[in-house]
């Protein structure tokens, strides 16, 4: 029991701590002070429960097993609404792994440059830019895109339909590099020099030492980057909305326009009738939005915690 | 290929990706300024719209911007700087703060539109607040909470230990060394918190979507249980479903480039702010 006190000084500090009399102004402070906290997992469990209470009926009134194998999304077919999620879920996935596969090696090479390479004074100009890029409203990305970045498409691939998946997968890219980037940087900077140093003193040269010594070294981090970029990805909604023509077909085509997830909550809201079967539907497809999420953050989370380097 | 070539090639490679990054960034802000600045003027930002937004300014769209900052920051700030005490200060090991810690991690991966479904079930319908400023306001509040936990327990955590440890040996007890020595601080990391957490709320535009943003008003909202405009959901609405797309376009670059300034403008100041900070506490 010593033994264990000595270990974890926190806890015994705490130990210490919670016998010492507090004051009654003090209880009062850390009381508020805790229930301000709780409204972070109050808000967290009505984000669930919302959804949840929202998409409940829709169990009753389609067929779930439909929902999640229908390859065909028509929720405003006047006698036969079809309420496949496929074609939402695919467009998801396209622009999310289009964009990932664009933004990675870019977000990695930035990273490499950003924390091994760059000279302070770049890096002290290039730091602030991303986190410029990082604020810059997903509204604007989505207009850039509708308008400007379209037409260099049409100009190059000249696509089936102006606005595209590959449209709303670049501009994804653009938003998910920021992200990468700071994550990833930070787990670099985590590696101490004594390892860089021994490996180039064993004659390795600089972009070796990155490769094999701080690499590896971060590879948690690094990870942990790519799932959140990821994450963000798929919970975009303004820019693919903006981007990518939002037509909620199932096909596997970059080229062609899609509707995402996301997307397709967004702009139905805007005619749906209020407690209809299509109202409880979209709540379905935001609670598998939340859930697909919320995972993709755990994984995040975990591997952070599962492969930690400490040094 | 011998090896310092080959790293000759990486590095390059890498410097081009860096390179790509930035040209991003500079052909973005190009173009939304070049294709703004035409139609851009005083009377664009302090004029109704008019004839459908087709004509006019786009005064009530940055008032109902300017408004669900000002909800955000009532509601963010004080919930968002005492969580973030609460946090770093009071809980520290136990399962409660794992819990905390978790809910504000989870929190911030919730997308956008997610945050709308909620402030549609609980703030427009089951409060009874309908389609409103307010609704709106608190979703984007609720929304912002995350970034401005982070934000200042980054700022509490970076006093070191030594100042709260000195003023409990004089004799403070826990909250007057906490107001009186690490807030102050705590008090620059904070504000770069608040107006990051801000600026987000402001470009934030799926979840006004479902809480009750209008698409062209004459006027200014009345009351907090009025509709709104607001500027992130005009562009969206001027760019896709105005009555004519082409001949509206100068006007859906200048409101762009309104919202583009507005969040930058904060950005930078949260920039040049946090590097004066470290400046000057460097412990």
């Amino acid at each position: 029991m010593v033994e264990l006190a000595f270990k974890s000084p926190e806890k015994a500090g705490r130990r210490v701590r919670k016998n010492t009399h507090l004051s009654p102004r003090e209880k009062v402070i850390q009381l508020a002070l805790t229930m301000a906290t709780w409204t972070s997992v109050l808000a967290l469990g009505a984000v669930f429960g919302e959804l949840l209470l929202g998409a409940l009926p829709a169990f009753y009134s389609i067929d779930i097993i439909d929902f999640f194998t229908g390859t065909v999304w028509n929720p405003s077919h006047p006698m036969y609404p079809l309420y496949g999620v496929l074609p939402l879920f695919v467009g998801t996935l396209m622009v999310s792994f289009g964009a990932a596969l664009i933004a990675i090696p870019i977000g990695l090479g930035c990273t490499i440059w950003l924390a091994e390479l760059a000279h302070p004074r770049l890096k002290a100009v290039f730091k602030p830019a991303i986190e410029v890029l990082a604020g810059i409203p997903s509204v604007i990305f989505g207009f850039f895109a509708l308008v400007i970045l379209s037409e260099w498409i049409s100009v190059v691939f000249d696509p089936v339909t102006k606005l595209n998946a590959l449209n709303g997968a670049i501009m994804l890219a653009v938003m998910m590099i920021p992200i990468m980037v700071t994550v990833a940087e930070d787990a670099m900077n985590a590696v101490p020099n004594s390892l860089r140093e021994a490996s180039l003193a064993l004659g390795a040269t600089r972009w070796e030492s990155i490769r094999h010594v701080v690499l590896p070294a971060s590879i948690s981090g690094i990870v942990a980057a790519i799932v959140l970029g990821f994450g963000r990805a798929v919970g975009e909604t303004m820019t693919v909305l903006m981007a990518t023509g939002n037509a909620p077909m199932l096909h596997f085509d970059l080229l062609r326009s899609v509707q995402t997830m996301t997307a397709a909550i967004a702009i139905d809201f805007g005619e749906v009738e209020f407690y209809s079967e299509h109202y409880h539907v979209l709540f379905l497809v935001g609670l598998v939005l939340f859930i697909i999420t919320f995972v993709i953050n755990f994984i995040a989370d975990w591997v952070t915690r599962r492969y930690r380097e400490e040094y | 290929m011998d090896r310092k070539h080959r790293e000759l090639v990486y590095f390059s490679l890498f410097r081009v990706c860096a390179g790509i990054v930035v040209l991003a960034l500079l052909v973005l802000i190009g173009y939304i300024l070049t294709g703004g600045l035409e139609r851009l003027s005083l009377e664009f930002l302090t004029e109704m719209p008019r004839r459908a937004n087709t004509q006019g300014g786009i005064f009530p769209a940055i008032v109902g911007t300017f408004y669900l900052m000002l909800i955000v920051m009532a509601v963010t700030v004080p919930i968002g700087i005492m969580s973030a005490i609460y946090l770093v200060e009071y809980e520290q090991s136990s399962w409660m703060g794992r819990v905390f810690k978790l809910a504000v991690y989870n929190l911030a991966g919730v997308p956008s539109i997610v945050y709308g479904l909620l402030g549609l079930g609980i703030f427009v319908v089951y409060l009874g607040f309908g389609f409103s400023l307010i609704s709106a306001g608190l979703t984007l509040s609720i929304m912002a909470l995350p970034l401005m936990i982070s934000a200042s327990q980054e700022a509490i955590s970076a006093v070191p230990k030594s100042v709260r440890e000195a003023s409990l040996a004089l004799g403070a007890t826990k909250w007057q060394t906490i107001w009186h020595h690490v807030l102050p601080y705590a008090l620059p990391g904070i504000f770069t918190g608040i107006i990051l957490s801000v600026s987000r709320a402001a470009g934030e535009t799926a979840p006004l979507m479902l809480t009750g943003v209008a698409m062209s008003l004459s006027r200014l909202p009345d009351s907090f249980f009025d509709s709104f405009m607001a500027l992130p959901y005009h562009i969206y609405y001027m760019a896709t479903q105005s009555s004519d797309l082409i001949a509206t376009r100068p006007i859906q670059y200048a409101s762009a480039l309104v919202l583009l300034l507005l969040v930058l403008g904060m950005n930078l100041v949260a920039i040049v702010m946090r590097k004066r900070y470290r400046e000057k506490f460097k412990w």
